[in-house]
């Protein structure tokens, strides 16, 4: 059965959030619910040496980051209704007749990709814009990266045009969900150890 | 509103939108997934639908220079949801013009609840935002007459057409100047708040400002970048940021990016980011060019051909035999007998002096070598002197005017095909510098032309009497020092009558004596031609997605209302409605471009791109060519490095305590820099940016890009820990001017003892009270003293103290 997921290519992103904000007005969301995520992450020090210059050793780089549509997710395993569920194309979904808005998917996921809409009393969260590949486009953040750095397809052809990496901070390991990802990863990659994430009061 | 208008106005999504080969969204079919509740989940516009969604071209017309595509989906009159442009192959050459997340966001401003819906007049005092509905026979009455009787008690002098950039359709905004051009028209003004410095100082060295595209990075062996962020500053998919991408990533140049700020540019593109002390980027520009002149690696042919002022044997007779030139001045032969070496600047400019030689040798070496500036390093008090200095870098090792090099200037493109409506001239031929107009408004009779940059008269015979702002907020928040502004215009007795059109009550709206409910771009018949966008120019054009809401009226029928009154109407409007001018401009342009799509094929088609047929635009490549042929607009046909023009400004001038203009294009430190004595009492140099969240202030009110991206001041860990500051706590950061209340990010992406915010956050202050701004809006700490040359907005140049509330 294909799976379907996405590439992003952290060297062409400059961290701009248009595939946010293209989610958000498609999709109709508020702020406080995003469905796609941009993390600013880096690190470095600063001192002084002794002519009283300042030195320093910064780096940053910006991921983005939706729902991976997991092959071994952990929001359907802790869904208690079955709402949450792997559809066609490898799809992870909320089936909202089914959901109780109990929340325990949003707590599961390390990418942090279901939310509970209070407002609505169930989860929402990325369906790879479903609709839209069904009629043959790209989801809509993809559409959107002024970039190109996001692409969407089967992740076996994703995995060969741009290879396998799906390990970078701040992201959890990839064997843990088995997400459907392929990174190009950034300049800056082998110093992601000693980053943090530097934007948390963006991430909703 | 014409019928013909409404006809054309869109297309039922699905006919023309499968005619341009692109699948529509939404559909009602789902067999892929079969009738899961995934569609369900999708809101608003995605909604399987039977209703007609109707899909409309437009544009993004803030000011961020990227006139980026839209594509409105409008359902039962309503806007649902906003596309870009998803035409064509996106090959890169051929590619889509993508909107960034501010323009992705306009459903948001289009629908806001806060929207100005009705004419208004004010009621309270100036700025205190308290108006009154008034009916549209009303409003054109009041227009009429206060401009009547201004003009008749003061004369078109006293008339100001404000420097406003949030509409940048080339066929809206443009008939207030027709309006006002005849009725006699109005005090002129020259430079603007972008570009005001770099504007006015390169023609002293160029006789132009001109750059190369920057898609010709791909031919660049090394780039070199001043303060260059267009990956944040014009972040849409058809301009610099993906030109630089594209031209990196197949040209594999080195880049090097020289801010005080690590910012989105050198995190994302550059291999080596050299921080730096703001506004000193000419005292390191002066150091390299010693170590170049030293270790020679200056073009000597190139300097020999092309230039003047270099070295003796180029002096003009003027300088000559006096130690004036460039060389002489640099290694310490000339007036101040002080060689620019490495270590000279390290003391200034807070780089180390080894790398200021490694940063030489490697600009010395790489052949071509591509130096851009944004326009964040003239921005600032002695914003002409770098701006020029920076240019010297290309001019010393010859890479002006050839594939791969640059100017030293900021960016270019190709362009075809502009236009605007006829405006008819200004018969005023007196001007002042753009952002002296709160002078001019405040002692306008003292200005004159050696002190406050007063063109066309020796003096300023009347101050500013009225004025006219078409969607701009710099009549406070994009101005300077916006308490002292504040105080100018309250005063009713000097600046008499305001009219301001807008979409929201922004900061300066609150200013208005007559306050005017706008249309926005995509709400009217509108136009806009590519601004810099490498070498792939286009053109969009759009018609009015809805019709018009509440009283909401286009600036165009106001002004025929208007002009009605004054007795004036069939010339004003020569019998067109917005839709006839519009194609009667792009007519007019059809006959000078006979390549251009008909009307009626652009208006099916939104969007015409053109690729350059040169490949890339190189700046003065005829004169590099033929020089004799081709000279310079400069007095002497070539590339002034020593500019008697200056030197004559200089000896004539009546320059301010601490301006400094050199004939040379060197450091020259500038008031309120980082060696000002007032550095006791505000210890931190505090330049802006331009933020992801805004285009200036545009887009300042919308929520979700609020939460993207939050007003917030960059600060170090430095500086943070030695005031007791943690990352995310509020702070004040204020000066003799102002104090802004603002969340702290605790960052190390910027240089110790510098601070900094985005520019254009929405002022928010009670001006009847304390005064403390909690919107984050720079402009309550800037100054309003104008720079050297230009006269023009210091606003980068700020020395503050921050402090935990």
């Amino acid at each position: 059965m294909a799976q379907y997921g996405f590439h992003f290519n952290a060297q062409r992103c400059t961290g701009c959030k248009t595939c946010m904000l293209a989610c958000k007005d498609f999709h109709d969301l508020p702020s406080a619910i995003s469905f796609r995520q941009v993390y600013e992450y880096g690190g470095g020090a600063w001192s002084q040496n002794d002519r009283g210059l300042w030195t320093q050793d910064c780096f940053a780089y910006y991921l983005s980051v939706s729902c991976n549509h997991c092959s071994d997710p952990a929001c359907t395993k802790v869904c208690p209704t079955g709402a949450m569920h792997k559809g066609e194309g490898g799809l992870v979904s909320v089936d909202r007749k089914k959901c109780i808005g109990c929340g325990y998917c949003a707590l599961s996921c390390p990418y942090r990709a279901p939310k509970v809409d209070r407002s609505q009393g169930f989860s929402v969260k990325c369906d790879g814009c479903a609709s839209r590949v069904l009629a043959g486009e790209k989801p809509v953040c993809v559409e959107a990266c002024p970039l190109r750095a996001l692409d969407f397809g089967e992740v076996s052809d994703l995995r060969e045009a741009f290879g396998d990496a799906a390990d970078l901070a701040p992201l959890p390991p990839s064997d843990a969900t088995q997400p459907n990802l392929a990174i190009t990863l950034p300049r800056h990659a082998a110093r992601a150890a000693e980053g943090s994430i530097e934007n948390a009061r963006e991430i909703v | 509103m014409n019928d013909a208008m409404v006809s054309r106005r869109g297309f039922v999504k699905g006919s023309a939108l499968a005619g341009l080969g692109v699948a529509v969204a939404g559909g009602g079919a789902f067999s892929l997934f079969g009738c899961s509740s995934q569609g369900e989940q999708q809101t608003g516009a995605s909604e399987p639908t039977e209703s007609a969604e109707q899909v409309f071209w437009g544009h993004c017309s803030v000011n961020c220079e990227g006139r980026c595509s839209l594509q409105l989906h409008v359902k039962d009159d309503e806007v649902v949801w906003v596309e870009s442009d998803n035409t064509g192959d996106d090959e890169y050459g051929n590619h889509q013009i993508r909107a960034c997340l501010r323009g992705r966001s306009i459903r948001r401003w289009i629908n806001h609840p806060d929207r100005l819906s009705v004419p208004m007049k004010r009621v309270g005092k100036r700025g205190e935002g308290k108006f009154e509905q008034i009916s549209w026979n009303e409003a054109f009455d009041m227009l009429a007459e206060n401009y009547t009787r201004i003009l008749d008690e003061y004369g078109p002098e006293s008339i100001w057409n404000h420097y406003a950039s949030g509409v940048n359709a080339s066929n809206i905004g443009s008939f207030l100047s027709r309006f006002i051009n005849m009725n006699g028209g109005c005090l002129g003004r020259y430079g603007s708040y972008s570009s005001a410095q770099i504007s006015a100082a390169l023609p002293y060295l160029y006789g132009t400002r001109a750059a190369n595209s920057n898609s010709d990075i791909v031919n660049s062996k090394l780039v070199v970048m001043f303060g260059e962020n267009s990956v944040e500053t014009k972040a849409g998919g058809a301009g610099p940021t993906y030109h630089l991408e594209q031209a990196l990533e197949q040209g594999g140049a080195k880049v090097i990016v020289i801010d005080p700020r690590y910012s989105d540019t050198v995190a994302t593109r550059a291999d080596q980011w050299i921080p730096i002390r703001p506004g000193t980027d000419a005292a390191l520009v002066d150091a390299v060019a010693y170590v170049l002149i030293s270790e020679d690696l200056v073009d000597h042919d190139f300097l020999a051909k092309y230039c003047i002022g270099y070295d003796e044997d180029s002096m003009p007779e003027s300088a000559k035999g006096q130690n004036k030139s460039y060389k002489a001045y640099i290694m310490g032969e000339g007036a101040d007998a002080v060689a620019k070496t490495p270590a000279w600047a390290e003391a200034i400019t807070g780089v180390a002096a080894d790398t200021i030689t490694e940063l030489a040798r490697e600009i010395g070496t790489a052949k071509p070598c591509a130096i851009y500036q944004g326009k964040g390093p003239q921005r600032q008090s002695n914003g002409e002197q770098t701006a020029r200095a920076i240019c010297m870098l290309p001019v010393l090792t010859g890479n002006v005017g050839i594939n791969g090099g640059n100017t030293g200037s900021d960016l270019d493109g190709f362009y075809f095909s502009t236009f605007s409506v006829p405006t008819g001239d200004n018969p005023v031929e007196t001007k002042i510098a753009t952002f002296t107009w709160t002078d001019a408004i405040d002692h306008g009779t003292d200005m004159t032309k050696l002190a406050n940059g007063v063109r066309g008269k020796d003096k300023l015979e009347v101050p500013i009497k009225m004025i006219f702002n078409y969607a701009g907020n710099t009549i406070t928040n994009q101005h300077s020092d916006i308490n002292r502004t504040h105080e100018i215009l309250q005063d009713e007795s000097k600046c008499e009558f305001i009219v301001v059109w807008d979409t929201f009550l922004t900061d300066s709206a609150k200013y208005a004596d007559l306050l005017l409910p706008d249309l926005m771009p995509v709400e009217q018949p509108n136009f806009v031609s590519n601004d810099y966008a490498g070498n792939m120019g286009f053109i969009i054009m759009g018609q009015p997605v809805t019709s018009p809401k509440f009283e909401r009226k286009t600036l165009y029928s106001v002004l025929s209302e208007v002009a009605d009154r004054m007795g004036m109407k069939d010339e004003f409007t020569e019998g067109r409605d917005e839709q006839a001018w519009l194609e009667y401009c792009y007519e007019e342009a059809r006959k000078k471009d006979s390549e251009l799509p008909t009307f009626e094929e652009m208006l099916a088609q939104g969007i015409y791109r053109r690729k350059d047929p040169d490949g890339h635009h190189v700046a003065l490549k005829d004169f590099r060519d033929d020089p004799e042929a081709n000279p310079l607009e400069t007095p002497s046909g070539k590339i002034e490095i020593y500019s008697e023009a200056l030197e004559e400004i200089v000896a004539t001038w009546e320059l301010a305590e601490g301006d400094i203009i050199n004939p040379l294009p060197v450091y020259a430190p500038g008031v309120e820099g980082f060696d000002d004595p007032l550095r006791e009492t505000y210890p931190l140099q505090m330049p802006g940016y331009h933020y992801k969240a805004r285009a200036h202030s545009s887009y300042g009110c919308i929520d979700v890009l609020k939460q993207a991206a939050p007003q917030e001041l960059w600060i170090n860990p430095v500086d943070a820990e030695s005031r007791g500051i943690a990352d995310g706590e509020t702070v004040k950061v204020y000066n003799d001017r102002g104090t802004v209340e603002i969340l702290a990010k605790v960052t190390p992406r910027i240089l110790p003892g510098v601070v900094s915010m985005g520019q254009g956050a929405w002022h928010e202050a009670d001006m009847a009270g304390d005064k403390v701004d909690r919107g984050g809006c720079i402009n309550t700490l800037t100054s309003l003293r104008p720079t050297p040359l230009a006269k023009a907005n210091p606003q980068h140049t700020n020395l503050v103290e921050v402090a935990k509330l």
